[in-house]
């Protein structure tokens, strides 16, 4: 039997395998294809303290090996998320991890309060990345001084771990790393998506709504292991790694770059069952290969 | 209604005008029932430039046989792909997914309104409602006669009206124009095509006081209501076609 579980702080995961905030919604929409308990943990959809209609259609273009979204972080927000989503996710036999966005710190301040007194919710990412909100999101994942403002205020209240979802939309991933790790986040994960843009030829006008979106899929996967490499390598907390991984060899890659975790992000959508595939694979390797603890494998180029 | 991921032999490709054609499928298995409007999402292997699953309403079930059916037009490198499958192959395909029309109260006089490959999910609704004992009107509207395509099968299911935009077969002009609408009266209209065809039908039955579904085809990046991309505003706000639809009361919807 390989060990294949892992910790950040005393929280415990029973495996390595999750999946990313808005690409897994609130898990029920996979009850029909797997038993979403199997996982590691699920990163809920993000949410806000108000509610938010997201941005306008179109907000999807598909492009080579990847696409781009500009959803904007639709959602009902934390008062339907409490009364109608919490009772449901709670039933999960998972780490369940609510993902939180706001304007400005005082919005990640009291969505953290609020996740603080959700007996279930062992977790918060904090999402400092998103790229498609026209205030707050990325701008706090992009400056320094900010991050450290927001990681360290919503530490103060926060009786939670928190792991802080980083933007690659920077110059030196790995100064913004070490600031949420000065601040007293207990994880990292990354990446968010990249910003990018595509334009219709046809129409002759840009595909998205918004213009720019956020690249996500296989596309981003070299981009995304580099930066995980770099922090993994200078950091002490855990790395989540997130970013087009869409079979077992791509995850593969990122636990032998440093990662102590993944999350299965655009991949769900293509097949669902991604995530359990994934973690029967990598479970395999480690059999076939020898291993008896993931562990052994987790930055194993560096050593 | 459960979703399933499976992979479904293809029992026939047939053509039917020059760039839209019909996939058969059938599974090991049983089929699932399956209600008009649904629609599949399928896994396009060989084109390295489609990356999403591509959504196609159910155009035809038969249980009997323990197969349906999928209408695609050739648009892009994935539909080319399967354009070129045939007999034997597979397809894997994450199914039934979305809502479906809403049937009628008994005695109401109904039409459907297809332009186009948009038919795709009308001839399943009109061979359901016909089961259910309904008689519907079927109003179709092409760009010109060589566009036209399954007009015997409609036929089998009430009276049909044509119109084309060059007046090469049927009434010149679009279907809102066609005159059965201004001699008959109908409670009910169904009506799935191009948007522009959609959005006059919308207009006329908001005009004339008349209930109406829409099916819309909006960009999904998923298919089962996660990534929010396929989204449309209506009075409720954005609402996924995905999952709240593809099936829409016009009501609802803020064209």
């Amino acid at each position: 039997m390989v060990k294949l579980d892992f910790s950040i702080g005393d929280l415990h995961f029973k495996n390595p395998v999750l999946t990313a905030s808005g690409t897994f919604g609130y898990g029920s929409e996979f009850d029909d294809f797997f038993d979403v308990s199997d996982l590691g943990g699920i990163i809920l959809k993000g949410t806000t303290l108000e509610p938010r209609e997201g941005n306008a259609y179109p907000r999807m273009a598909e492009t080579v090996s990847g696409m781009l979204n500009s959803v904007g972080l639709q959602n009902k927000g934390i008062d339907y998320f409490e009364k109608n989503i919490y009772p449901r996710v709670s039933a999960y036999n998972t780490n369940v991890i609510v993902n939180i966005n706001g304007s400005d710190i005082d919005d990640y301040v009291a969505l953290a309060e609020r996740i603080s007194k959700l007996e279930k919710i062992p977790a918060v990412e904090l999402n400092v990345s998103c790229p498609n909100v026209k205030r707050g999101g990325m701008a706090f994942g992009t400056d320094l001084k900010s991050l450290r403002e927001v990681t360290r205020k919503v530490r103060a209240v926060c009786s939670k771990k928190i792991i802080v979802k980083l933007s690659p939309n920077v110059t030196n991933i790995v100064d913004f790393a070490r600031v949420v790790e000065e601040e007293g986040a207990d994880s990292i994960s990354l990446i968010n998506t990249l910003l990018g843009m595509a334009i219709s030829v046809k129409k002759m006008k840009p595909s998205l709504s918004t213009i720019t979106g956020g690249l996500s899929g296989p596309a981003i996967k070299p981009i995304a292991l580099r930066m995980v490499w770099q922090v993994a390598t200078a950091v002490n907390i855990p790395v989540i790694g997130i970013g087009g991984i869409m079979n077992t060899e791509d995850a593969l890659e990122f636990f032998l770059a440093g990662a102590t975790a993944i999350q299965i992000g655009t991949a769900n959508f293509i097949e669902p069952q991604t995530a359990v595939t994934i973690l029967e694979g990598i479970t395999n390797w480690l059999e076939i290969k020898g291993y008896s603890d993931i562990r052994d494998i987790i930055g194993y180029i560096n050593k | 209604m459960t979703k399933r991921i499976e992979s479904l032999r293809i029992v026939e490709n047939k053509r039917l005008i020059k760039d839209i054609f019909t996939l058969e499928l059938t599974g090991s298995g049983k089929i699932p029932e399956m209600e008009p409007g649904q629609f599949v999402q399928v896994k396009i292997d060989g084109s390295p430039g489609t990356f999403l699953r591509r959504p196609f309403s159910v155009h035809e079930v038969n249980y009997p046989q323990n197969t349906f059916k999928i209408l695609i037009q050739i648009a892009g490198k994935g539909s080319e792909v399967l354009s070129r499958l045939g007999n034997g192959d597979f397809l894997n395909l994450i199914y039934p997914l979305g809502n479906s029309f809403t049937m009628p109260e008994k005695d109401e006089r109904i039409l459907l309104v297809g332009g186009g490959c948009g038919v795709a999910p009308l001839l399943f609704l009109g061979k359901h409602l016909k089961s259910n004992g309904f008689v519907p009107d079927i109003l179709l509207g092409f760009r010109n006669s060589k566009r036209i395509i399954e007009l015997n099968e409609y036929s089998e299911l009430g009276k049909v009206y044509v119109t084309t935009e060059d007046g090469s077969r049927g009434k010149k002009g679009i279907v809102t124009g066609h005159p059965v609408l201004e001699s008959e009266r109908y409670d009910v209209i169904y009506c799935c095509g191009p948007e522009l065809m959609m959005k006059a039908v919308v207009k006329y039955c908001r005009e004339n006081k008349i209930k109406c579904e829409v099916s819309l085809e909006n960009l999904m990046g998923c298919g089962f209501g996660v990534c929010l991309c396929c989204v449309v505003e209506t009075v409720k706000g954005n609402l996924c076609t995905c999952i709240d639809g593809p099936v829409f009361n016009i009501n609802d919807l803020k064209w």
